[in-house]
């Protein structure tokens, strides 16, 4: 289909009118809610060049808060994927293992941390490593949001191995057995290296998720990442909040801009390659692309059951 | 064994209620928005296909917590919203429900374009052809299919909500999570038992909701 929707007539004469109507009065109030905000932002100072310049001007902010910040909300991210990549394949294979004594408790363990929102788990564990272990307070909310991150992002790792060894067609099994493979060896040698293909989409979708949840860390653990400078340059700064919020979120907005756009491109190059099998797991449940009417090509980077910040 | 749960000093079914609460009104309100938002995305303004678009790239790569943190001290300290008056608690719960229905409304979103995607193309060309335009298109024939095709990833999206709200102990709403901090904190010498007990709370209110709605996506699917 092309991208013209099926949900409308191509506009004649009246219908364009009526659209550059709807284009005005859209604009309209776009403009009357954007002067209404900025009013009060100027009612209450926040608009000031003073209150912004440092971010364009002083080095210093960036140096100082910025960089650092954003150089903790990675380290947490890579550490967090790094260590639920192979704690979330094991426990994803473990789940459709042909012995239920090993599938029914891997089961129960993924589906008990999916269930549970990832700030419990830090909180938790932060607890817990203060009483349990002799970790430094200074690099205990580090330890905290990784563990967090770990427990439930393994979870969600798990149900996307398992999802992208499902999504094999079945023949892939059948051969591996009729050319005399153990169970073990189909694993390893057949299924697992294209069920990685399919995944990588979901994976890097999840990245997207990880960065996103570090936030938590900043706000509730005192963990030094991108929103937890936020405090500390408006006590430095002279109280520009607005302007601080703003430049934190364009920085998350646009690494996590970019992983998605990096999801994306993933999975399509995927979907047209000749190589694979073309089984991919897309980052949203229940986003079928079939010639339906929005036109084609869904969404990736959503997340409807792993979001949880 | 349950003596730390002293419901006098805590009041964990009140701090539960304060999540469900948040939960509902977040949800109805991001399904509005939301599909405000799909009706936009779809529409033959491409103004209002572009406003969508960029609305829902930049929040969906927000972080939430950056979100809620933001009303609070942006919206309400800075700015001084309350959105209708009252002390700073109730603000800022009505603040945290903003920015739940500001960030879930782009998943609510996104879930009902794939649905609008899964009905077929003759549907609307049937619809076109007997003079609707597109609002009767969208409303009468395209909508309420694709609402049934997408309760499960709709459920999907209110299960993520419904442990998204912890997220709302950033700016002291009386939830859950809050509840947990003080409790993990005083307690110290059961905090198995209250991790459990919190654990316990968050599956009763997401298992019951997954296998309901799960039911329910069964029941209504449009069988094609």
């Amino acid at each position: 289909m092309s991208d013209l929707s099926v949900l409308y007539d191509a506009p004649g004469p009246r219908a364009k009118r009526r659209n550059w109507l709807y284009t005005v009065l859209f604009v309209a109030v776009v403009v009357l809610a954007a002067w209404w905000v900025l009013g009060i932002m100027a009612d209450k100072d926040q608009l000031a060049g003073n209150k912004w310049s440092p971010f364009v001007t002083d080095g210093r902010v960036w140096t100082t808060y910025l960089l650092p910040g954003l150089l903790n909300t990675l380290k947490a991210a890579a550490l967090s994927i790094v260590i639920a990549l192979p704690v979330g394949a094991l426990f994803g294979i473990a789940r459709l293992s042909d012995h239920r004594w090993i599938s029914m408790p891997a089961g129960a363990v993924v589906e008990f941390f999916r269930a549970i929102p990832v700030l419990l788990l830090m909180l938790f564990s932060h607890e817990a490593y203060a009483q349990l272990t002799t970790i430094e307070p200074e690099i205990r909310p580090l330890y905290a949001v990784v563990t967090g991150l770990v427990l439930y992002n393994a979870s969600v790792i798990a149900e996307i191995v398992r999802a992208g060894i499902l999504s094999l067609p079945h023949g892939q099994t059948d051969a591996a057995k009729a050319i005399g493979m153990r169970k073990g060896q189909t694993m390893s040698y057949v299924l697992l290296p294209q069920a990685v293909t399919a995944m990588l989409p979901a994976l890097v979708s999840q990245l997207v998720v990880i960065v996103k949840d570090t936030a938590l860390g900043g706000a509730l653990l005192g963990f030094g990442e991108l929103l937890g400078q936020i405090r500390e340059i408006t006590a430095n700064y002279g109280a520009n909040t607005i302007a601080a919020f703003t430049v934190v979120a364009l920085i998350f907005i646009l690494l996590n801009f970019l992983l998605t756009s990096f999801a994306s491109w993933l999975e399509g190059r995927i979907r047209r390659g000749k190589k694979s099998t073309g089984a991919v797991v897309a980052g949203t449940p229940g986003d079928t692309v079939t010639g339906g009417l929005a036109g084609t090509g869904g969404p990736t980077g959503g997340d409807g059951d792993a979001n949880a910040g | 064994m349950f003596d730390f749960l002293d419901l006098e000093q805590y009041d964990l079914f009140g701090a539960f209620w304060v999540t469900v609460q948040l939960t509902l009104y977040s949800a109805v309100g991001s399904l509005v928005w939301g599909t405000i938002l799909a009706g936009m995305r779809v529409s033959p303004v491409p103004l209002m296909r572009g406003f969508a678009t960029t609305y829902i790239n930049v929040m969906r790569n927000t972080p939430l917590t950056v979100i809620i943190v933001a009303t609070s001290l942006g919206l309400y300290q800075t700015l001084g919203m309350t959105l209708g008056g009252g002390d700073s608690k109730e603000a800022g719960f009505r603040l945290a429900v903003l920015g739940f229905v500001a960030y879930t409304a782009t998943f609510v979103c996104e879930s009902l374009r794939s649905g609008i995607n899964t009905v077929p193309v003759g549907q609307a060309e049937a619809a076109r052809a007997l003079g609707l335009g597109f609002t009767q298109v969208l409303t009468l024939i395209v909508l309420p299919q694709a609402f049934r095709s997408v309760v499960a990833p709709l459920a999907n999206v209110l299960i993520a909500l419904t442990k998204n709200t912890t997220v709302a102990a950033a700016i002291g709403v009386p939830e859950a999570a809050l509840l947990m901090k003080e409790m993990i904190e005083n307690e110290s010498d059961a905090i198995f038992l209250v991790f459990a007990v919190f654990a316990f709370g968050f599956i009763v209110l997401t298992l019951p909701t997954g296998l309901l709605l799960g039911w329910v996506s069964k029941r209504v699917a449009v069988k094609r």
